[in-house]
């Protein structure tokens, strides 16, 4: 099975956008699930309900919700555009922060689950022994977490990988900028005689999901032992 | 030295406490389960807020409701070893024991790495993971985690609660060095009379939230009205004495002006040894027995009888100390027993730390 340059390039894309997504997506996950899983948060139910606001909704509507934030009329658009030259809708970063808003709820719930499993008492251990919050989040929250760590990590790169609605509405269908593999898949089903190509590209999904499945599994391990369990 | 004065409403419960902690070596906080000892430990670390109150360290407060001072609990410099350890698993056992270390002000770390493994004896475990390591050698890393930290006071909280009774007899000893070599003063938790005699220096009797007696552990121990019920025949007097000398299989232990004469034991001459001798094994007599089997007989005049239910409790002092036994009332009428009276007392047995399981076994069985 051999590749056309512009399935490579389909393939290129995808991994780009996802490894963007993460870069950005995941330290906010991280951050969000820590503050979650305390329980006497101020808020915490609100920011719950924000966090999730992706997992429910259509991903066509989340697509819109970024065109009108983050497009180039859009408040927060508008004002990247013009202090910082950056524009966002219909490019390569916007597919990557449309992928990455929809995996966020999938990555803060392994997260959260992750931090609420560490023991309370091992916080007030190192309370006593002189560790303020930041130290303790550093030294003690996130390597105990370190196997969640890198479960939301995985969960998230695959579920950017397959984002359609959001990617596509903010985004557009680029080819070698916004048009990731499902993209791609979508444009050669509407090509007359794009069939064999549509097959082709979903049978190299279907191989990238092994390997992150795999790589997910050693990953699990290493950060097992790296937690002392 | 610390002293504290809190008062916390908890649900139904209320506490409700007062004390002073000795300014050197063990107080032991001793009551029952749900008298707030836990409660009053967390105060002082600082997990727990009072509603009301004062807690200073050496002078310097920690807690003031008056003054709105609440240091946060990492910058009370107070070190806390938990009933199960807690140690990061993430963190081999050196990570463990170094964390509170690199975390202590620079210019104040007399308590040295090297110091605290060779005392605690776990400088072959450095490497191992807390989860390779048995429940003994866990309390023995959080000690040295937690004195590594420099504390100002070290907080423990039934340290060998979750330990069964040889792993318990293993740790002991260990406590005890926390005294002649580091200096911390300790604030100890425990429902354990055995331990509370045989650790304490200071011991302050906590019941629903309240504390119900303060003073040296000697004192303490001779109020059958402060000791749990049904450790009725585990009251007793601890007798500090020192090892005087050695002759044949037996040892001598000078109390003040009594010599105690014991099994041979493996300490230096002039060593600090604590006796615990049980009322129940005290008899009294009015002249010198003779020809008695029992090796040691002391002389001292009663200092106060008190009746209770079924049994007399009466107490016999000698230069400041204080023995005492319980006898039934009519041996009391018949010998006609009375304050300022001179009597002799018969020790049949003695109860001594590093002998056949000493004091602990003594007070267990």
């Amino acid at each position: 099975m051999s590749l056309t340059p512009e399935e490579w390039q389909a393939l290129a894309t995808s991994l780009a956008v996802a490894g963007r997504a993460l870069l950005f997506a995941l330290p906010l996950a991280v951050l969000t699930a820590w503050l979650l899983a305390r329980p006497r948060l101020p808020g915490r139910f609100a920011l719950n309900a924000l966090a999730h606001v992706p997992l429910v909704l259509p991903p066509v509507v989340v697509g819109y919700a970024l065109l009108l934030l983050f497009g180039i009329k859009g408040p927060i658009g508008h004002w990247l555009f013009q202090t910082l030259h950056i524009r966002l809708a219909f490019t390569g970063a916007g597919a990557a922060l449309a992928a990455g808003v929809m995996a966020f709820p999938l990555m803060v719930r392994a997260l959260r689950l992750a931090f609420e499993a560490i023991d309370p008492g091992l916080d007030v251990a190192a309370r006593s022994l002189g560790a303020g919050p930041l130290d303790r989040f550093l030294h003690v929250s996130l390597p105990l977490a370190a196997p969640g760590v890198a479960a939301a990590a995985i969960v998230g790169f695959a579920a950017c990988l397959g984002e359609f609605g959001a990617v596509i509405t903010f985004a557009a269908n680029v080819p070698g900028e916004t048009q990731t593999l499902p993209l791609a898949i979508y444009a050669a089903l509407q090509t007359p005689g794009g069939d064999a190509a549509a097959l082709k590209l979903s049978l190299l999904s279907f191989a990238i999901a092994l390997v992150a499945l795999a790589l997910s599994e050693v990953l699990a391990r290493r950060a097992q032992t790296l937690a002392g369990r | 030295m610390l002293k504290v004065e809190v008062k916390k409403r908890l649900g139904a419960f209320t506490l409700d406490a007062a004390f002073e902690g000795a300014e050197q070596g063990i107080t032991v906080l001793f009551g029952p389960s749900g008298a707030g000892k836990s409660s009053v430990l967390a105060a002082v670390a600082g997990a727990l807020k009072p509603d009301a109150g004062r807690i200073a360290l050496n002078g310097d407060p920690l807690f003031d409701s008056q003054a709105r001072i609440d240091i946060p609990m990492e910058r009370r410099r107070i070190g806390w070893v938990f009933q199960d350890a807690r140690l990061f698993p993430h963190l081999s056992v050196e990570g463990n024991l170094r964390f509170g270390l690199k975390r202590a002000p620079a210019g104040e770390r007399p308590i040295g790495f090297d110091e605290v493994i060779a005392v605690l004896g776990i400088g072959r475990l450095l490497e191992r993971r807390p989860r390779d390591l048995s429940g003994g050698e866990r309390q023995r890393v959080g000690l040295g985690r937690a004195l590594l930290s420099q504390p100002r006071l070290l907080l423990m909280d039934e340290p060998l609660a979750a330990l069964d009774a040889p792993r318990r007899h293993e740790i002991l000893p260990f406590f005890e060095a926390l005294k002649t070599r580091f200096g911390v003063p300790v604030l100890y938790v425990t429902h354990s009379l055995a331990e509370a005699v045989r650790l304490g220096d200071r011991m302050v009797v906590m019941r629903d939230g309240k504390v119900a007696a303060e003073g040296p552990v000697s004192e303490i121990v001779l109020r059958p009205d402060l000791m749990p019920a049904g450790a009725g025949g585990q009251i007793g007097a601890a007798l500090d004495g020192e090892v005087a000398g050695h002759e044949g299989l037996l040892s001598t232990i000078r109390v003040g002006g009594w010599d105690f004469r014991v099994p041979r034991l493996d300490r230096r001459p002039g060593a600090a040894v604590r006796l615990y001798v049980l009322a129940r094994d005290v008899m009294l007599a009015l002249e010198p027995p003779r020809r008695i089997s029992a090796r040691n007989v002391l002389e001292g005049e009663i200092t106060g009888i008190e009746s209770e239910d079924r049994r007399v409790l009466v107490r016999v002092a000698h230069a400041g100390r204080e023995l005492i036994a319980t006898l039934t009332p009519d041996a009391v009428e018949d010998l006609g027993l009375r304050s300022g009276l001179k009597v002799w007392a018969v020790v049949k047995s003695v109860a001594i730390d590093g002998l056949n399981g000493g004091l602990l076994k003594a007070l267990e069985d």
